[in-house]
């Protein structure tokens, strides 16, 4: 059983370590972001895993799988507001990057996405002419 | 070597390295949106080490600060997110 616990709590702290060498590494704050909501969630989720087998009672079960649980709600939430909020100021993506879908199609005043470029082109941001 | 030296000798540091090389990612950081992403991946590895300390210590009553650093993280990364969109947005 120990043995079991420690592979799992070495299996998470590999992909909390691999989550920060990820935001010093990857050139862009979009990929950044899907560094945050997805190495550090399946590694913490990994360690509280480990501490559920550990104890291996109801109430310490019980407290990691709320705090696994609203780490997980809450991770694409947080995730879509901040890349939403950096796409708004004006970061740009990474030059090598292959596509951008948003490109043209939220309003720089108002803030509403449309579905297609319009005939608006002075409202639309625009990553690629800045 | 039992598991609670393992956590104390091994994966305590490893995480305390991770948090060194995201604390040089907020301090660096370009753009603001890149400190606050690094402010909500500091708080989620302070969760883990929460979880690992529970371990080495033996007592599961710090795991209650780990559920509320779960909801504040959430909650700081929104209302930041939320006034740097309201900032950009003209009139």
């Amino acid at each position: 059983m120990n043995i079991f616990i420690g592979v799992v709590i070495t299996l998470g702290t590999l992909f909390v370590l691999l989550a920060a060498v990820g935001l010093i590494r990857m050139p862009d704050t979009y990929l950044r972001i899907s560094v945050n909501t997805k190495a550090a969630t399946l590694g913490v989720g990994l360690l509280l895993g480990g501490v559920a087998f550990y104890f291996y009672d109801l109430s310490t079960t019980s407290r990691t799988f709320v705090i696994v649980l609203f780490l997980f709600l809450t991770a694409p939430v947080g995730a879509h507001l901040i890349g939403r909020a950096s796409y708004f100021i004006g970061n740009k993506l990474w030059d090598q990057s292959k596509m951008d879908d948003l490109r043209g199609k939220y309003q720089r005043n108002s803030h509403v996405l449309k579905s297609e470029i319009d005939d608006t082109p002075e409202d639309n941001v625009d990553h690629t002419k800045m | 070597m039992t598991l609670v030296e393992y956590c104390r000798i091994v994966i305590l540091p490893v995480l305390a390295f991770s948090v060194i090389l995201i604390l040089i990612r907020f301090f660096k950081g370009p753009s603001i949106a890149d400190r606050i992403v690094a402010l909500d991946l500091l708080i989620t590895t302070g969760i883990g080490i929460i979880g690992v300390y529970t371990i080495t210590s033996g007592s599961s009553t710090l795991l209650d600060t780990g559920m509320i650093l779960a909801l504040i993280a959430f909650l700081s990364t929104v209302a930041l997110s939320y006034y740097l969109e309201r900032r950009s947005k003209k009139k």
